[in-house]
């Protein structure tokens, strides 16, 4: 009999702490199924973040490395530096990329830094106890936003691929989202262009991913993900913002 | 084979260099800027990387990232940077990653200035960053030093798989010396088969500093704790200067030291019998270089560059049985020797000693 739908080898055989319904362990298999579809799991080196996903470096079992918040590009950049020719990728939430590491994405990428950034936009601090966070929506209600997020107080959301999509140093740069079965599907797509970018030597190479968290959002896990559709789309529009002509 | 003249900055590099370290990341401040030149220049000759970062935030991660990938690598900066850098050197610390960090102390608190300092010796010596942990902190005193201990750095670093911070000031770094370069080696870097280098068919290597069960981070800190216990046994570094029959004993490091030496000279040509201990390693603290002469001295003059750091730990040293009196210069001020020697005299053989 033919095995249609296997466990990917580059993930490891644990159960994870991710909530019911959190979208981090579908964005976990869809690396893990392309580090296993382009036949790079033992030259591929993973950094995790701080946040929710901190424990990534447990349920990768590639080699990897734990970064302090937000600087998961510089420690990226260290590696890539030396190991030229190993796969890096980056796996970090809107808090670590978006806020305190907003300097090392952004000169990261300016410098066209050969990796890969699996970025996990659920407009939230997760890990913390649900806080705005820089993606957080105008209106949306967090811990730290009672009243709703107030542009007048905390000013707008903000948009990652659209600005780095901007920088010369960036070759792939794409929104997608796992809401629903044909959006993973094209997040798939993405993110190994992603790494087929990198695997080209082309640049830098960031897939946003919008991101369910019903946990802090307060919704049920189905309610998560129409509320990521009808709320967050509209705001952080899908699509490939930037790819280099070699990858159709 | 002959001597060449070089700057303290410079012999930094070249030391660097020397010593196999391939791979440079840092932002741009002074009084340590001639290094990153040097090294701009130098590393691409062999094949390295010289990076200038965004920040030195940035700087000290991408050396947790070259460490942990394998690679010798240093980072420089001075006071401000060096505040910036305390989180990654916490991270790398309890990650165990060996690194080489310099530190050209210049004065503070705040932007300070950008003269000659030693008051970042707390930071240096007691960790600098949150948590239990400590870094080996080298103070070279003399060009050619900084040769000898930039190999030395690099090999602690290894030994004990610990950041290693070599501390200097603006006036090291810019002094120009003959130095003995000696022949080039093929420096053979130790087998790290801890580096997480993709598994290449090998176990899976994880760099990491979170242990979230409490029992599992207190026996880290143990493991850190027994390390550090056998650091402070086995390497401690100091030099003595006339020593002998001293009645008052001078304790400085750096450049201080060197005033120091003079102002020895001086009193020993006056009939004063004063002597110097020179720290070279600031941790661990030389300890072992106080216990031969307790209850042979008078009293300890400790001189710096700063409100009195270092004073403590030689109080710690002598432990009450001796006094320890202290006299220092700061915000980028010199200790003059004449006044060290003024110091000298009112101490020397006078009550309290
Ligand atoms: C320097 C520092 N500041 C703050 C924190 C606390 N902290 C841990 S995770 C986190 C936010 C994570 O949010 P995000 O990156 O969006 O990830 P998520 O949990 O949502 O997946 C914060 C603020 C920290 N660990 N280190
Ligand atoms: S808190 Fe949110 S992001 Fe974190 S695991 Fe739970 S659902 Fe996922
Ligand atoms: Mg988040």
């Amino acid at each position: 009999m033919k095995k249609v739908f296997t466990r990917p080898r580059s993930l490891k055989d644990i159960p994870t702490h991710y909530c019911p319904g959190c979208t981090h362990g579908i964005v976990h298999r869809l690396v893990a199924e392309v580090i296993d579809e382009l036949e790079i799991f033992d030259r591929t080196i993973g950094v995790a973040p701080v946040g929710c996903s901190v424990f990534a470096y447990n349920y990768f079992d590639c080699d990897m490395f734990q970064a302090s918040h937000g600087r998961a590009p510089a420690v990226a950049t260290g590696i890539k530096r030396v190991l030229p020719d190993r796969v890096v990728f980056t796996y970090q939430g809107d808090g670590d990329l978006a806020a305190i590491g907003t300097g090392e994405i952004v000169h990261a990428a300016a410098r066209g830094e050969k990796f890969t950034v699996i970025f996990i936009n659920n407009a939230i601090y997760a890990m913390t106890g649900g806080q705005m966070a820089p993606t957080t929506l105008l209106g949306q209600k967090t811990t730290t936003t009672p009243y709703g997020r107030d542009k007048d107080i905390n000013g707008y959301p903000v948009k990652i691929s659209e600005m780095l999509s901007v920088l010369d140093g960036t070759a792939y740069v794409a929104r997608v989202s796992v809401h629903d079965p044909a959006h993973v599907i094209k997040a798939r797509k993405a993110i190994k262009r992603a790494f087929e970018v990198q695997l080209a030597g082309l640049g830098f190479s960031l897939v946003e991913v919008l991101s369910a968290c019903p946990t802090n959002w307060g919704l049920s896990p189905a309610e998560a993900l129409k509320w990521l559709a009808e709320n967050m789309i509209p705001y952080y529009p899908l699509g490939e913002y930037k790819k280099p002509a070699e990858v159709g | 084979m002959a001597k060449v003249l070089m700057k303290g900055n410079e012999a930094i590099g070249e030391g660097a260099v020397r010593a196999g370290c391939r791979y440079f990341f840092g932002y741009p401040i002074t009084p340590q800027s001639e290094l990153p030149h040097y090294l701009a220049k130098r590393l691409p000759e062999v094949g390295g990387v010289y990076l200038q970062s965004e920040s030195e935030t940035a700087a000290i991660n991408m050396v947790y990232g070259a460490a942990g990938a394998g690679a010798r690598v240093m980072t420089s900066s001075s006071g401000p940077g060096i505040s910036l850098m305390q989180e990654g050197i916490s991270y790398l610390a309890g990650a165990e990653l060996p690194c080489v960090i310099v530190n050209m102390i210049r004065g503070g608190p705040g932007l300070g200035n950008i003269a000659p300092a030693q008051s970042d010796y707390f930071q240096a010596t007691r960790g600098g960053g949150h948590g239990d942990y400590r870094v080996i902190v080298l103070a070279p005193a003399s060009v050619q030093e900084i040769i000898d201990l930039m190999r030395l750095a690099f090999d602690l670093a290894d030994r004990y798989r610990n950041p290693v911070m070599v501390a200097g000031d603006g006036i090291l770094g810019q002094m120009m010396e003959p130095v003995e370069l000696g022949e080039e080696e093929d420096v053979q870097i130790p087998p790290r088969p801890w580096a997480a280098t993709g598994r290449m068919g090998g176990e899976k290597k994880l760099i990491n500093s979170l242990y979230i069960v409490p029992e599992e981070l207190e026996q880290h800190n143990l493991k850190l704790a027994r390390k550090y216990a056998l650091i402070a046994s086995k390497e401690q570094r100091w030099e003595e200067y006339r020593l002998d029959g001293a009645r008052l004993v001078l304790v400085a490091f750096g450049t201080v030291a060197r005033i120091c030496k003079a102002v020895v000279d001086r009193c020993r040509e006056e009939g004063l019998a004063v002597g110097l201990i020179r720290p070279i390693t600031l941790w661990p603290y030389p300890q072992k270089a106080f216990e031969p002469l307790m209850g042979k001295v008078d009293s300890f003059l400790v001189v710096e560059m700063s409100l009195g750091q270092m004073v403590e730990d030689v109080r710690l040293a002598v432990n009450g049985r001796h006094p320890v009196h202290f006299y220092g210069r700061c915000g980028g001020m010199l200790p003059v020797a004449a006044d060290v020697v003024q110091e000298v005299k009112k101490l020397y053989g006078g009550e309290g000693n």
